[in-house]
């Protein structure tokens, strides 16, 4: 794992003490909220409906388990005993008193953490695939590609007023789990044909009220270009981007009204000024951030066939777990574990303080003390040999953090809606709640098999309602809340966004709607894995409309 | 029917103009009956903001069920209770609260 550099001390302690200063003032009274509130922001802290709201940046999520005892640490003393992952790999502390900040971020900094460019238009945290490192599928690790881009993006002079936010994210699989071309720059890391590393570009991806699934501008930069190309990117971006109109002010609008054929030419003229200049990596550069991304040595645990095999015969529950949480590992002995926060009726993304600490046990003691957090708001300890699953499952049990639902319909993204979020226009994690409970069986959900439901409680879409295979949008009518459906959504690597179905729903009738969108699926598919979004593609929203609507007049 | 609500600056925390302060719940809020009552509470908010006291001020339409003051928007509803899926935080956690709410 990377570990901070002297730089980076004394970078982020700096930081601290300038923002801890900043918070006094503002306490003295001696600066403006207006004054202050940029500041704060460039801070992680935000202010909500009930209290303030502090975002800690989790790097690409991955975490040890000694930041995630500072985090537990930090929800038991400073805030209400939890925290929320989201769907950016951080986490979010719903309750913190901005006099305590000061004290979270100095705690913080002592692990290597902290809440910078968590806000902000600038480059935001850099969001990777959950199983970087141990996926089977990956050519090779994105991680270290990722770190990269922090630094250079770390209060960047040039990048850090930005028409708007930036978000990047890589993935170094071809199964995309990173949701790249949902990003402003998506990274596709991968070998041409003699061999060598690079990554295949895409720009403009972006949720919001004005979803876009990104477009592929290069096939194959090579890994040496990363900065000088991204650079490129973010000139083009900076000089053209719409500073008028905040809502078009994303790369996403620039990339759209410029067309796609005239951005690339400009990034790639751009680039000519840009590719044999400092920004070109030096190989002994990437060698060493790769070499902080070591995997851990991972020795032969061939016992573990046994031990599971038993262990399947032994546990009804345990197979379950093992067929829905567990992936193969690039080593054979070895497996990758999702560990998931969406519990039957309990709030997506939502961790206690001892939940954190028994979790940090786990990965300190099976898991090669690796952590990561990923987008679908859940925990992954990506490197288990098989022979530990069955004890790391008991540990699980124990914590009430053994639900077998990994992409299964109550592995539900939800916002946090307006339960807390200011700019809410409906709730969105109490429809989570109901549905997850509707779909309790697990045989129910495994019988639907991979259904990716997401919810947004306001149309900027942090919720990811837009790529949902279901996607729900709450919003506010006649001073009630409304839920809009949209199906047909992915955020794979043939992202597509979803389609309205129609008129929207009430927060009571909500979950009857879903029920019946999946019990059209399963009464149209052609066979039994022919998963949600495949028939949906076949059959389009028809079938869907009709199962939800008919009968009502065309006034309706 | 109008009551002044704002975050406190030193915790963030939710609270409603009353008697002259800030209380932190909503039930006995002062009330603004007519658009010269609404101007004076707009008053106070900017005043308190530029004290530094408490910030996002605003001005939000209540009625008065059971003799307490409550807010008609859901959202402010639940900025005066606290997250409906957590019953055991915010406003609503503590009994006497709960009822103001
Ligand atoms: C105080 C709470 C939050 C505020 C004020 C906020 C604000 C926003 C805004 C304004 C946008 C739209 C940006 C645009 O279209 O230009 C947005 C998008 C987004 N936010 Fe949030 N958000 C909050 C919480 C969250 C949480 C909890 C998550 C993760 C669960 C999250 C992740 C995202 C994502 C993934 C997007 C869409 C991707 C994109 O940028 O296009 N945000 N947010
Ligand atoms: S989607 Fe809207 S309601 Fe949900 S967290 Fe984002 S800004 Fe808040």
């Amino acid at each position: 794992m990377y570990r901070y550099d002297e730089f980076d001390h004394d970078f982020v302690q700096a930081r601290v003490a300038e923002f801890s200063d900043q918070v006094k003032r503002r306490l003295a009274g001696e600066i403006t909220e207006d004054q202050f509130r940029p500041l704060r922001l460039m801070n992680g802290v935000y202010l909500q409906l009930h209290a303030y709201m502090l975002r800690i940046a989790v790097p690409y999520g991955t975490l040890n388990s000694r930041q995630l005892r500072m985090l537990a640490h930090i929800a038991r003393k400073y805030d209400k005993g939890y925290g929320h992952f989201t769907t950016r790999q951080n986490l979010q502390f719903h309750w913190p008193a901005l006099a305590d900040v000061p004290a979270i971020l100095a705690d913080l900094a002592s692990v290597e953490m902290h809440c910078i460019q968590t806000s902000g238009n600038c480059i935001r945290n850099v969001t990777a695939d959950h199983f970087a490192g141990a996926a089977a599928d990956e050519v090779a690790d994105p991680r270290p590609y990722a770190e990269i881009l922090r630094q250079w993006s770390s209060v960047h002079p040039e990048f850090s007023y930005l028409p708007r936010k930036f978000k990047i994210a890589v993935t170094g699989a071809e199964r995309d789990r990173a949701a790249i071309q949902a990003h402003d720059i998506g990274l596709h890391l991968k070998k041409n044909a003699a061999g060598e590393l690079g990554f295949a570009v895409y720009v403009g991806g972006g949720l919001g009220r004005t979803p876009m699934v990104a477009k592929k501008i290069r096939d194959f930069l090579p890994e040496a270009e990363l900065l000088s190309y991204c650079t490129a990117i973010l000139r083009v971006y900076n000089l053209y981007g719409r500073r008028d109109n905040k809502y078009k002010a994303r790369i996403k609008i620039l990339v759209h009204e410029t067309g796609v054929e005239e951005i690339a030419r400009q990034i790639e003229a751009e680039w000519q000024e840009l590719k044999d200049t400092e920004l070109k990596l030096p190989e002994a550069d990437i060698r060493a951030i790769n070499a902080y991304f070591a995997p851990p040595a991972l020795s032969a645990r061939p016992e573990g066939d046994a031990l599971v095999k038993q262990a399947r015969l032994d546990s009804k529950s345990f197979s379950e777990w093992l067929d829905q949480n567990v992936v193969t590992h690039r080593h054979p002995d070895y497996a990758a574990v999702t560990i998931s926060l969406k519990g039957i009726g309990e709030v997506p993304g939502d961790v206690t303080d001892s939940q954190m600490e028994a979790v940090a046990d786990i990965a300190e003691k099976y898991a090669f003390d690796e952590l990561r957090v990923s987008h679908e708001q859940n925990l992954i300890l990506p490197h288990v040999a098989r022979a530990d699953l069955k004890a790391v499952y008991d540990a699980l049990v124990e914590i009430g953090l053994a639900t077998a639902n990994s992409n299964l319909i109550s592995d539900i993204i939800s916002c946090p809606g307006l339960d807390y979020c200011s700019l809410a226009t409906a709730r969105s994690i109490p429809v989570a709640q109901e549905i997850s409970r509707r779909f309790a069986s697990l045989e129910r959900q495994r019988e639907i098999g991979e259904l990716k439901l997401k919810i947004s409680g306001c149309i900027n879409a942090c919720g990811h309602h837009h790529v949902g295979h279901i996607g729900i949008l709450g919003v506010e009518k006649k001073g009630t809340e409304l839920y809009q459906v949209t199906l047909g959504g992915s955020a794979d690597e043939n992202t597509s966004i979803g389609e309205i179905i129609g008129r929207g729903f009430s927060s009571e009738e909500i979950t009857d709607a879903i029920e019946q969108i999946v019990d059209t699926y399963l009464g149209l598919r052609l066979r039994p894995d022919e998963r949600f979004i495949d028939a949906y593609r076949r059959v389009g929203p028809a079938p869907f409309k009709e199962a939800l609507y008919a009968g009502e007049t065309k006034a309706a | 029917m109008k009551v002044l609500t704002a975050n406190r600056l030193s915790d963030g925390i939710a609270v409603w103009y009353a008697d002259g302060g800030w209380a932190e719940t909503v039930g006995h809020a002062d009330i603004a009956y007519d658009k010269a009552a609404e101007d004076r509470l707009e008053a106070i908010g900017a005043a308190a903001a530029a004290n530094n006291e408490v910030l996002d001020v605003n001005v939000i339409d209540v009625t008065i069920v059971d003799g307490l003051v409550q807010p008609v928007r859901l959202r402010e509803k639940i900025r005066a209770a606290g997250p409906t899926i957590h019953p055991d935080l915010g406003k609503q956690a503590s009994p006497q609260a709960a009822r103001a709410a």
